[in-house]
């Protein structure tokens, strides 16, 4: 079985730190966006149509701020699959230094 | 009494080392790390010292432990684990590691060249092979192409030999002769134009390279060769191409004369090289094994000389005394340490065996000692941070304690972010967490150090900030609403201030406080989150953070003023607190006091409602000075009257500050004297053997008055007092003290200004970055937030945490160095190295070698 080891153990050490990072803020952002909290308005992509046809307001914006809220959300779970992956090497990186010294 | 505040008691002691426990004691000395020696002998040569042979035979043992670091290195064996720490040896066991080392020295340096005359034995014979090899080729293919060959009329006897034939060349009376051998590729090309040249035409040349690298015996790479084959006529063309050969720096070999010697040849070589291959291996392995066997008690070795060094370079420094027998020396001590002194001078004599034990003794001196601060893991950082910029004089007031609060505030101020507050704590925690690592501790990178030195700096520099980022009521540029917000939209609205035509009809709004029901109340803990949707959200976080820096300011630099109280009183100059620390504070409270309390009084007095006609402190502040009272709306009744009053004490203390300490001293000189005298001599009678006295003395005579020559005996007690020179040393204080003031006051306001940089650094990357991968539509959205984010997070630490981190350092410390110490601080002082083997860095670490 070819070696699975494609990174240094630096390398892999930055990854784990930024997937946990990644994971923590964009859970919280993902979780603030759902409430529909009113500092991250400018994040939320609506246009000046929204507003003018919605049927009944305040739910286009609403549903944008879900949808955001979503999209947080998956890419946290993405984190996570590049957190495990990060720890795989980080172990592997591990057992190499043991098996040399 | 020893604390962080004011630095250890020291004192000046004899140290009476008997000559044959001298070692001994300075070794249990350095072990201990007690102590600093004087160097008794100032005036002598290093090599005209006592102990100068046994030093040269410590730099001639650690010459041969840096070669066998070196050949250790090179053969890439691993030292083993290096925890351990062997005392100095006795000055027998010197000579046993001295004959170690130069036997290992001999032994590895005879091995060493052994192997290299056998590895430049293989080459030849390797390259020897080659060359018969590829010149059988040659010889085969003259052979194979002699049918294709046309008729040479010159030379028609070589279609009827296919063989090189001698005696045929002989019979012509040309003798024809060859010469084989290797030439470095580069310069074959050179060598045949030479020998064109030289011989015209006599001589053929054919060459091929040959296809592996071969070693260059000289510099050790490989290099490419050729080998070539010369045929010649005649004996002077011969001479002629040897010479050529010569100067080419190639390597001739013997051409066979017939294919039967080329075969045998042929043989042998090959079993020569394969003997030859078995006994480097065999050579190789010795030596490896050699050296394997020194690693293991090289690091011992390489401890114990260090210390044998350091301990005759101290024996170096003393001195003998009149009758011969015993070592005398001088060290500074801290006087709660004299009792493990003693007992260390017992443990060395015992340990030698020495009938007399080795005693010591305090001596008076009028030296001003070194300065020792007792740290522990956590204050170290802070004490290094205020070290850097002086050392505390002896027993004055030393900032760092207070260091330990307001340098991570002050930073903290600049700083202020919640997110990034945490994430440096966070990595702070780590590095406390695993300080005890030893990877972590023994790197040799510069950066990496200077962090995991300040490790707890780092960790309160991030609570504090976390502290300030709840307070602007800032993470990653945005706000938190935790408690709800303190203004309501709605209430507009109620109030009928606000309709749908009028939100169609302008792009910004402003919400009125004075409408019932749109400002409820401040905000529990720090800054509205509605601040943070709002476009004049600089206008007011500028005039609040320009403030507080200004409050700031003040109150750091008062107590500076009130430290120095501590240093007049323990310096027994009470004269100094009413003629240089009353001044000085009046003048800066009468002042700048002044105007914090009216930026408190117009923040709590004035409210939404006056918000109209509410006036601007700066040109109260600049009409105080001018006197002009009337021109404006007063803020208080009988604010004029306060203001003159204020004004003219401020004023008055000027003179004070800059004539009252070099009157008062000039007035104590001339008309006090007789009174002085008889004080002067009463106390000398009472303390006659104190020691205190002459510190007392020394420090009285040091500070202000200058006094040329004050002999150790110290009788004649005439203070030469220099009159121009104390006023004009008070001068520059009192000038540099009145416009630094001001010029401090305003320096202060960096705070303001690198915390607005922070929070608009951090909007920026917000908008530009994380924005960017939030607003996509939902196909591509999610993919394009995962690498943006990465993005975002590298940025965020690089630029915003690493460069604003170190900025902000930086300017918190400058804070610190000049604002806050030149209230108090001189840091003329001299720090305590003291004699001990831990702090002693070995030269082969610094090499990389260990």
């Amino acid at each position: 079985m070819p070696s699975l080891l494609f990174c240094g153990p630096k390398m892999a050490a930055c990854g784990m730190v930024i997937s946990i990072w990644g994971v923590i803020m964009l859970a919280m952002l993902g979780i603030f966006f759902s409430a529909k909290s009113a500092v991250l308005i400018e994040d939320v992509p609506f246009t000046e149509e929204d507003i003018r046809n919605d049927k009944n307001p305040p739910q286009n914006i609403y549903a944008l701020y879900n949808q955001v809220g979503i999209n947080c959300f998956i890419a946290a779970g993405v984190y996570v699959a590049v957190g495990a992956v990060s720890l795989c090497q980080v172990r592997l990186n591990k057992r190499q230094e043991y098996m040399v010294t | 009494m020893s604390s962080l505040l004011r630095g250890e008691e020291m004192c000046l002691a004899q140290l009476f080392l008997q000559s044959g426990s001298a070692y001994d004691c300075i070794s249990e000395l350095g072990e201990l790390g007690l102590v600093e020696f004087r160097d008794l002998n100032p005036n002598v040569n290093a090599f005209q010292r006592k102990h100068v042979n046994e030093i040269k035979k410590c730099e001639e043992m650690e010459r041969i432990l840096g070669y066998l670091l070196r050949e250790i290195k090179k053969a890439h064996i691993s030292l083993p684990e290096r925890d351990m720490n062997p005392v100095a040896p006795s000055p027998k066991h010197i000579m046993t590691i001295m004959e170690q080392l130069q036997k290992l020295e001999v032994e590895l340096g005879e091995v060493t060249r052994n192997k290299e005359k056998l590895q430049k034995n293989l080459l030849e014979l390797t390259e020897y092979t080659h060359m018969l090899r590829i010149t059988r080729n040659f010889v085969q293919r003259t052979t194979e192409q002699e049918p294709l060959q046309v008729h040479y009329e010159e030379f028609p006897f070589l279609e009827k030999d296919t063989r090189m034939d001698y005696s045929s060349m002989q019979r012509l009376g040309a003798k024809l002769g060859f010469i084989s051998g290797l030439i470095q590729r580069a310069k074959i090309e050179a060598f045949e134009r030479m020998l064109w040249r030289v011989c015209k035409g006599y001589t053929i040349l054919s060459s091929a390279e040959v296809d592996e690298y071969l070693e260059d015996p000289d510099t050790g790479e490989p290099t490419k060769s050729v080998v070539f084959l010369i045929s010649y006529w005649g004996d002077q063309i011969g001479q002629k191409v040897k010479k050529i050969c010569d100067c080419y720096h190639c390597h001739l070999y013997p051409y066979p004369s017939s294919n039967d010697e080329r075969n045998d040849v042929v043989e042998g070589l090959r079993t020569r090289i394969q003997d030859l291959h078995t006994v480097l291996h065999r050579t190789e392995d010795y030596l490896r094994q050699v050296l394997i066997k020194a690693s293991e008690s090289v690091y011992t070795w390489v401890v114990q000389v260090k210390k044998m060094k350091a301990i005759y370079y101290i024996l170096n420094l003393c001195s003998f005394d009149v009758t011969n027998k015993c070592l005398i020396s001088e060290v500074w001590c801290p006087v709660n340490d004299i009792p493990r002194l003693r007992r260390a001078l017992e443990d060395g004599s015992r340990k030698s065996g020495a009938t007399v034990p080795s005693f010591v003794n305090r001596i008076p001196t009028t030296d001003t000692p070194p300065t020792l601060m007792r740290t522990n893991k956590f204050t170290s950082g802070f004490q290094n941070i205020v070290d850097a910029y002086g050392v505390g004089s002896y027993r004055e007031v030393n900032p760092a304690p207070f260091t330990i609060i307001t340098f991570p505030f002050l930073f903290a101020v600049m700083f202020g972010d919640l997110g990034h507050g945490v994430i440096m704590s966070l990595f702070a925690f780590w590095m406390v967490r695993y300080e005890n690592n030893r990877k972590l501790k023994n790197t040799r990178n510069e950066i990496w150090n200077t962090f995991f030195e300040g490790r707890y700096i780092i960790l309160m520099m991030g609570l504090f900030s976390v502290y300030t980022g709840l307070i602007y009521n800032d993470c990653f540029s945005k706000s938190l609403n935790i408690f709800g917000s303190g203004w309501s939209v709605k209430a507009m609205f109620k109030a009928g201030l606000w309709t749908n035509d009028v939100l169609r009809a302008n792009h910004f709004l402003t919400l009125d406080p004075n409408v019932t029901g749109v400002f409820k109340g401040p905000y529990p803990f720090g800054i509205d989150p509605i601040w943070n949707l709002a476009s004049n959200r600089l206008t007011f976080l500028n005039s609040y953070k320009m403030k507080m820096s200004v409050i700031l300011g003040i109150i750091h630099m008062s107590f500076g003023v009130i430290l120095s109280t501590y240093n007049h009183r323990h310096f027994r100059k009470n004269y100094n607190l009413y003629l240089v620390f009353l001044p000085e504070l009046l003048f800066l409270l009468c002042l700048f006091g002044y105007l914090v309390f009216m930026i408190f009084y117009k923040w709590l007095v004035f409210t939404a409602k006056d918000s109209r006609h509410a006036p601007s402190i700066l040109i109260h502040f600049i009409n105080m000075f001018l006197m002009q009272g009337e021109a404006v709306q007063p803020l208080y009744p009988g604010q004029t009257g306060l203001q003159v009053f204020l004004v003219v004490i401020a004023v008055l203390s000027v003179p004070v500050l800059l004539l009252g300490k070099p009157v008062y001293l000039y007035w104590l000189q001339n008309g006090g004297r007789n009174r002085l005298g008889m004080y002067r001599g009463y106390e000398r009678v009472r303390r006659n053997s104190d020691e205190e006295l002459c510190l007392l003395r020394s420090e009285d005579m040091e500070e202000g008055s200058s006094h040329s020559d004050l002999t150790s005996s110290g009788e004649h007690l005439s203070e030469e007092f220099n009159f121009a020179d104390e006023f004009l040393h008070q001068a520059i204080h009192t000038i540099e003290y009145c416009l630094g003031c001001v010029s401090n006051t305003a320096s202060y306001l960096r705070l303001w200004a690198l915390s607005l940089a922070h929070a608009q650094l951090s909007e920026v990357l917000w908008a530009m970055v994380m924005r960017v991968g939030l607003r996509m539509d939902t196909t591509l959205g999610v993919i394009f937030l995962v690498p943006v984010f990465s993005l975002f997070a590298v940025l965020t630490v690089s630029i915003l945490l690493v460069m604003e981190g170190l900025s902000a350092f930086l300017h918190a410390l400058r804070l610190h160095w000049v604002e806050f110490q030149n209230k108090f601080y001189s840091g003329t002082g001299v720090k305590f190295c003291p004699f001990s083997f831990s702090l002693m860095p070995s030269s082969f670490e610094h090499d990389g070698l260990l």
